[in-house]
């Protein structure tokens, strides 16, 4: 990626972008169900957005998905 | 002290050494450099996701296991006492889990990413028990659980950039502006004109709060949790006002040419 993509693409806007409270709100919930191989970008499209999004909320959510999987093994 | 000590002074509220349990935590966590996936703001909002929001869902009907964490975590007693001692190993395994992923890009290391993970356990396990009547079935409650420790790992991080920042938060370097988004020096004269005009929208077209958030997360690589605690803010706030300023200097940068206009979806 070059530096003008790069731009661009921070620059962009999702508006269906839940934001940072509804995201962390229902993290556990979207998280479980990525775990599972559930479909949690179609049935959330405005948290998936917004994880692509926010930096701090996509670590949050990796994070959450890592201790899942290994909660499971 | 130890675990069972230090659960007690935390539920109780008392102060415990290493200041855990009474530091109200942030949310908060580190921020990918600006080409990355991460730099984020916030906002807003348009159709709610189903579930998001709005009117609660009915509880849930809960799964075996989250019903008997409800029912132990609502006992006295000794029986309470053990469960909560078992929550908080799990909540100490996850943080070290956590810390140990993020780690590599961390600039904290060896016991102090340890105490951090202890911190972050004892927090979640304040904020859970104070919120547990919150829990509404929609997952199990060993993951609703983790969330608040991960969100707590991510506050501890947050706050200890604060304490320990690489660079002074109020700094504003913009040559470091090329090399955040990877612009390559050999190619200047291509990208100057875009990158000026990029500062000029900042300058003209921010609101004062817009520009400082910008001027730290962009130029400063402040993680975004960590301007949360220098702002005394909250995450949301911060992550609004980095995505209306995002906004604003895409429309300006599309409107004087410089980027194609947005046809997309994201416009």
């Amino acid at each position: 990626m070059n530096g003008w993509s790069a731009l661009d693409r921070f620059l962009r806007t999702d508006p269906r972008d839940v934001g940072c409270a509804q995201a962390m709100e229902m993290l556990h919930v979207y998280a479980e169900l990525t775990a599972a191989g559930g479909p949690a970008e179609e049935r959330y499209p405005g948290i998936a957005a917004h994880l692509r999004a926010c930096g701090p909320c996509g670590e949050d959510f990796e994070g959450l998905l890592a201790a899942l999987r290994d909660e499971a093994r | 002290m130890t675990v069972l000590l230090r659960l007690a002074a935390l539920l109780a509220g008392w102060p415990v050494r290493n200041g855990v349990g009474r530091e109200r935590p942030p949310a908060g966590a580190w921020v990918n450099g600006v080409g990355g996936e991460h730099l984020g703001s916030i906002v807003v909002m348009v159709p709610e996701d189903p579930g998001v929001g709005g009117t609660p869902a009915a509880a849930a009907p809960l799964d075996p296991e989250s019903a008997e964490w409800l029912r132990v975590l609502a006992d006295t007693g000794p029986r309470r006492e053990a469960a909560l001692a078992r929550l908080h190993e799990l909540l100490v395994r996850i943080a070290r889990g956590e810390v140990a992923r993020r780690g590599p890009r961390l600039r904290i290391t060896g016991p102090e990413l340890d105490d951090l993970a202890y911190q972050a356990a004892a927090d979640a396990l304040v904020a859970i028990t104070g919120k547990i009547g919150q829990f509404r079935g929609e997952s199990r409650f060993t993951t609703w659980a983790c969330k608040f420790v991960i969100f707590g790992v991510s506050a501890k991080i947050g706050r200890h950039f604060w304490q320990n920042p690489g660079v002074p938060l109020d700094a504003e370097d913009w040559d470091r502006l090329p090399d955040r988004f990877g612009f390559d020096p050999a190619q200047e004269v291509e990208w100057r004109d875009l990158l000026a005009a990029l500062h000029r929208a900042v300058d003209e077209e921010l609101t004062l709060r817009q520009r400082e958030v910008f001027v730290a997360i962009v130029l400063n690589d402040v993680p975004l949790d960590t301007l949360v605690v220098e702002l005394a803010s909250n995450r949301n706030a911060i992550y609004k006002m980095l995505f209306d300023a995002r906004r604003k200097l895409r429309a300006t940068l599309a409107a004087g040419g410089y980027l194609g206009q947005d046809t997309s979806r994201n416009s």
